[in-house]
């Protein structure tokens, strides 16, 4: 009863089953990854969590609670959203992007309090970002703006983290460090759900891993267990080399190609 | 800038703008005749300009020119779109149709409130029609759509009423009422139209919350805690009262809504909720401006509202887009 739990969720979008009784569930102080291949499901499932998409069945409880039952702010408060790509329509200065985060804790006309700038100040320190404060958000470069909104999240003060493929379009350097603000929010208590496609990163910053396939759960648990050969090779059609370095492991996909594998 | 600096400043250029626009007109007035003016008897000469003739033309102008500026920011915000205007919601010119029917069956010269009151029923119907398609579909493409939709069939209305018109004064009057005017405005014309447009002031102020989280996508905004719907339905109920009462008024005036926002943008803050209250502040001043210069004594004749409000407002457009093009992207 602890955490954020999924059961039985049913999703159907025009007319298509997206999602099938996919139950999950999200403890605090674990970073769980979602993966599986393209069109599995994993941004539908996400938004189904947040209440952007509207299932035909199922239950999402945070704290034994319903969030159906929960108001809009109420939910704000405890769940946060990391979109995958995220528009940015006006030039807004880093800070006041960052600012919205807060939102979920404002009245409709209140402006922001003490404790509203110490979480701003907070997650503009944790995110690197204190430098671009005064900077304009949309001449931001792609590393900069993943961080920017990803500090948009973390102002929210939200204990559960639900970050859709956070590290798309990063360079390498920056793929890391994404990943590890958001390891360093589940060590200190909250909850990460990332969707990921980078199965090397997976295997390593992920506590547990969901796997999805066309709308289902076909496995969870450690990413070992999950990340095996023949779930790779059933499910995104791939090989892997993996090795060991530095006591953390390592994967590398190859194609496969009517059975064989290239490259 | 500071905010309460920013509104100081803006409170003290309305009420200069407000005491010029009084003293300006066919009788000059200085400072000292408005003064007399507002202590003398109500059957003083100079007492009856002021209240039955400048009054209630200075103050239709600032509550017209705020709804178009509060309005064209709202809309902007919720649509994300810089170009968006109160005219893009086809209020504006479903208003101007109703105006253009009442003078066309002649009911303009024998009852002075039926212009108004067509216009009014026009923008209303035109709302109606947008609230039966937005509470099915709200997304943006299908707000701009509809609102195309509606402009453009009320446009074809407009030019078949006046195709059908034989006489061709009738056809003037309806040219003259859609350059907007606040020529013999009347207080009746305020207590009409005052309010429907602070019923949409109402709905429309505080949504800046709400615009401030659409800056990160609605579905980001959603997850703050935004009702996404509600804050849509406000901002175009809201809008479609107050503009079509302001069009029924004055007539259609343009750029003012669309400009406004921009002005604002680039002197207070690049916030869409932050710049609802400065936009409705400084339409209202613009406005009064414009009304000013089309009593200066031009050509013979006096110079239409909305002409002044497009041939200041479009340079202005263009000078603030050539200067903000990199950050809009």
């Amino acid at each position: 009863m602890t955490g954020l739990l999924i059961n039985n969720l049913n999703l159907t979008l025009g007319g298509t089953q997206i999602l099938k009784d996919v139950s999950a569930a999200v403890n605090p102080g674990e970073m769980v990854g979602m993966i599986g291949p393209n069109g599995a499901g994993k941004s539908c499932f996400l938004k189904s969590v947040l209440g952007l998409n509207k299932p035909s069945s199922g239950r999402v409880t945070l704290k034994g609670q319903d969030l159906a039952t929960m108001s809009l702010k109420e939910r704000a408060r405890w769940l946060a959203y990391a979109a995958q790509g995220a528009p940015l329509h006006w030039p807004l200065t880093v800070e006041r992007l960052v600012a919205l985060g807060r939102i979920p804790h404002l009245g409709p006309w209140q402006n922001l309090q003490p404790e509203d700038h110490g979480a701003i100040e907070r997650a503009l320190t944790i995110t690197d970002c204190l430098h671009l404060k005064e900077r304009t958000a949309t001449t931001l470069s792609g590393g900069e703006r993943a961080r920017v909104l990803l500090a948009r999240t973390l102002a929210s003060g939200a204990a559960y983290i639900l970050a859709d493929e956070p590290v798309a379009s990063l360079d390498p350097f920056h793929q890391l460090q994404v990943m590890d603000i958001l390891k360093a929010h589940a060590t200190a208590g909250g909850a990460v759900l990332v969707v990921l496609h980078d199965l090397g990163l997976a295997a390593r910053t992920c506590d547990r891993l969901i796997l999805l396939h066309e709308g289902q759960v076909i496995d969870q648990g450690p990413p070992a267990q999950i990340l095996s050969d023949k779930n790779l090779s059933c499910f995104f059609g791939v090989s892997v080399s993996r090795w060991q370095e530095n006591g953390e492991s390592f994967l590398a996909p190859h194609a496969i190609h009517n059975g064989q594998s290239h490259l | 800038m500071n905010n309460i600096l920013s509104y100081s400043l803006f409170i003290l250029a309305l009420i200069a703008a407000g005491l010029i626009s009084l003293s300006f007109g066919r009788v000059s007035l200085g400072g000292a005749d408005i003064w007399a003016g507002l202590t003398a008897p109500a059957d003083d000469p100079i007492s009856m300009i002021l209240f039955e003739l400048r009054l209630p033309r200075v103050i239709l102008g600032m509550l017209v020119g705020a709804t178009l500026g509060l309005a064209g920011a709202a809309l902007q915000g919720v649509l994300r779109n810089p170009l968006a205007d109160p005219g893009i919601i086809g209020v504006s010119a479903s208003a101007a149709l109703g105006a253009v029917i009442a003078i066309h069956l002649g009911l303009a010269a024998t009852w002075a409130f039926s212009v108004p009151l067509f216009a009014m029923s026009g923008a209303l119907l035109a709302t109606l029609i947008l609230l039966l398609v937005t509470t099915r579909d709200s997304s943006v493409l299908m707000l701009i759509l509809v609102g195309i939709g509606i402009s453009s069939l009320a446009t074809a209305l407009i030019s078949l009423v006046m195709n059908l018109s034989a006489n061709p004064m009738t056809i003037r009057d309806m040219v003259m009422w859609m350059l907007g005017s606040l020529e013999n405005r009347t207080m009746n014309d305020l207590w009409m139209a005052g309010p429907f447009i602070l019923i949409g002031w109402a709905m429309m102020i505080g949504t800046g919350q709400g615009l401030n989280a659409l800056s990160v996508g609605e579905e980001v905004a959603q997850t703050m805690g935004i009702n996404l719907k509600w804050l849509k339905l406000r901002i175009i109920i809201g809008a479609a009262l107050s503009v079509g009462a302001a069009v029924s008024i004055c007539g259609a005036i343009g750029f003012i809504g669309l400009v406004v926002p921009h002005i604002v943008r680039a002197l207070i803050s690049r916030e869409p909720g932050a710049i609802l209250i400065p936009s409705a502040l400084m339409g209202a001043l613009l406005l009064t401006f414009a009304d000013i210069l089309t009593r200066l004594p031009v050509a013979g004749s006096p110079l239409r509202l909305g002409v002044v409000t497009a041939l200041v407002g479009a340079p202005c457009f263009l000078y603030i887009i050539f200067h903000t093009r990199r950050e809009m992207r």
